[in-house]
């Protein structure tokens, strides 16, 4: 399948989802279009009221907050995952001691801090920073106590022979055989960075693309939900692109699953 | 059984006594010395295995020995100890003259398996092996493109491991080790991932390169056939558990050699056979004892 056709297909998917929407919500198949439309607008509608937002600067500042929250929490997240992950993974005895209460974190539903997080931070963007940093911290710290404690032992062995000291193989082997792992975990990372973001202007802000849609949902003005989603996902595109370019080129040393250089 | 060393086909004698199997001077000759080591592991569930005992072998410096033993046998072991990698129970290892604790700082080790950082290109590979002896930066380039050039991959300096072959792989590793000049060379089964062609070009250039510049070798492998065409002596150990020294070769073929060419000398044969006969005993006893 050559790049062109496979796009064109891609394309077409889309195409066939909005033309299936517009049946269903402009004709009477499923009911009375008046009331479909209002639980499911309409494309034509979600696409202007999308056309109209863009066009008004406003929007551009929200997208501005929710692009900041977003970048902090994964920069906090990350430089917290890596410090604690290098830090447990060479020290046994800190992880196994720190072991359950790790676990206990992870496993505690991250929205449920939210309104703690809001109580402590405020309603502007670190209360916003603070839950997309418990997102990351977990996964880049798992993903790098990992990249730590995998290192073949082989290459270490050899790195050794080669008289080494310590700071040398931190340098030369455990770091970039941690970043391996932590940008296997990127986009995903990334993404949660983006969950936080957008979640805890939902529960409580003024500005953002959460606060966007939660605005048109209490006005039961569908439309307006569909169009912030349809920003939202348009800049979660743009941002999982830079994601991967910056990977690309960090991460040329890796062998292509398609073919070899 | 045991053959007495031999100094034919070597230019020159060289300072120092010769010692044969273990009995140690006041000040010993030889480059790495392993005496009454013996090698034990243990496993799951607490059994204790003893991979190798009381092996006394002493390799002088620009002395090739070569290592051939049955699966099992615990070739690498004693390869580990001699780099300080594997800590013996019992029998101590002495680098020219003095203890060793630690790792082996003056030997060089060439791994079986990929041991290259993938993350690295070859030319970072080869110049990082430097860094250690605070050789600044742009010297280890220079150098390292040097080596990469004697190992004849000039043309891929830039290539990650990924995107060299098996052999190009093990030409950036032979570079990596021998850069830093080490005064003994450790050598695990290195070609033995490689094509049947390719073992034998690497042997070629392994030969050429140490025949410029003679270190100890001791090169473990479980090929006869390699370790006479490389080798001055060749060790025999037996199958293990507790795997000994049960034979030891001297091979007088003339310097230089080719690999592929010396195969089919008659003298090659003969000693083809003579060693064969000790190590086919332990072969078949590997087969029949062992979960091999």
């Amino acid at each position: 399948m050559n790049r062109l056709g496979l796009l064109a297909l891609q394309i077409l998917v889309g195409l066939a989802g909005f033309a299936i929407w517009h049946v269903l919500t402009v004709y009477p198949v499923l009911g009375a279009p008046k009331q479909i439309q209002f639980f499911f607008s309409t494309p034509v509608e979600v696409l202007k009221r999308t056309w109209a937002e863009m066009a008004n600067p406003e929007i551009w500042g929200h997208l501005w907050i929710t692009l900041q929250e977003t970048v902090l929490a994964f920069v906090f997240g990350a430089a917290g995952g890596i410090a604690f992950g290098f830090l447990f993974a060479r020290n046994a005895l800190l992880a196994a001691v720190f072991d359950p209460y790790i676990k206990a974190a992870n496993a505690l539903p991250r929205v449920v801090l939210a309104p703690i997080f809001a109580l402590w931070f405020g309603l502007g963007i670190w209360s916003k920073v603070a839950l997309g940093f418990t997102l990351v911290f977990f996964i880049v710290f798992f993903n790098v106590y990992q990249g730590v404690r995998e290192v073949s032992p082989v290459v270490l062995n050899n790195a050794r022979m080669l008289g080494m000291s310590e700071r040398g193989l931190l340098r030369h082997v455990y770091w970039p055989s941690a970043l391996t792992w932590m940008f296997s975990s990127l986009h995903t990372a990334v993404g949660f960075a983006l969950v936080g973001a957008v979640v805890g202007e939902y529960l409580g802000s003024s500005a953002g693309l959460g606060y966007k849609i939660h605005e048109a949902e209490s006005v039961f003005d569908v439309t307006g939900v569909f169009a912030g989603m349809l920003i939202l996902t348009v800049f979660v595109i743009v941002i999982d692109t830079v994601v991967t370019l910056i990977e690309n080129r960090l991460l040329v040393w890796r062998p292509q699953a398609g073919g070899q250089g | 059984m045991v053959g007495q060393r031999a100094a034919e086909g070597r230019k020159g004698g060289r300072a120092g006594m010769r010692v044969v199997g273990g009995t140690a001077l006041a000040h010993d000759a030889a480059a790495v010395r392993l005496q009454g080591i013996g090698i034990a592991f243990t496993l799951k569930g607490g059994k204790r295995y003893v991979a190798v005992e009381g092996i006394d072998l002493g390799v002088m410096p620009g002395e090739f020995v070569a290592v051939v033993g049955p699966t099992g046998s615990g070739k690498s072991t004693l390869l580990n100890a001699a780099a300080g990698l594997l800590k013996p129970v019992s029998g101590s290892v002495t680098v020219f003259s003095s203890a060793l604790s630690g790792l082996n700082a003056r030997a060089g080790y060439l791994f079986q398996a990929d041991a290259l950082m993938p993350w690295k290109t070859a030319l970072d590979n080869v110049a990082v092996a430097l860094e250690p002896q605070g050789v600044p930066r742009s010297e280890a380039l220079a150098r390292a493109r040097d080596w990469l050039g004697r190992v004849g991959l000039s043309a891929f300096v830039e290539r990650y491991p990924h995107m060299l072959s098996g052999g190009q792989r093990k030409r950036v590793a032979l570079a990596q080790m021998l850069i830093r000049d080490p005064e003994i060379l450790l050598m695990d089964e290195p070609f033995g991932p490689l094509d049947a062609q390719t073992r034998q070009i690497m042997g070629n250039l392994l030969l050429e390169l140490w025949a410029a510049n003679r270190k100890a070798v001791m090169f473990v492998t479980h090929d006869l056939e390699e370790a006479i065409a490389l080798a001055d002596r060749v060790v025999v150990l037996s199958a293990g558990p507790a795997a000994r020294i049960v034979g030891d070769f001297p091979v007088p073929l003339a310097r230089p050699r080719d690999i592929s060419e010396i195969r089919l000398e008659p003298q090659f044969h003969a000693l083809y056979k003579e060693i064969w006969s000790c190590l086919r005993v332990e072969v078949s006893r590997a087969y029949a004892g062992g979960p091999a």
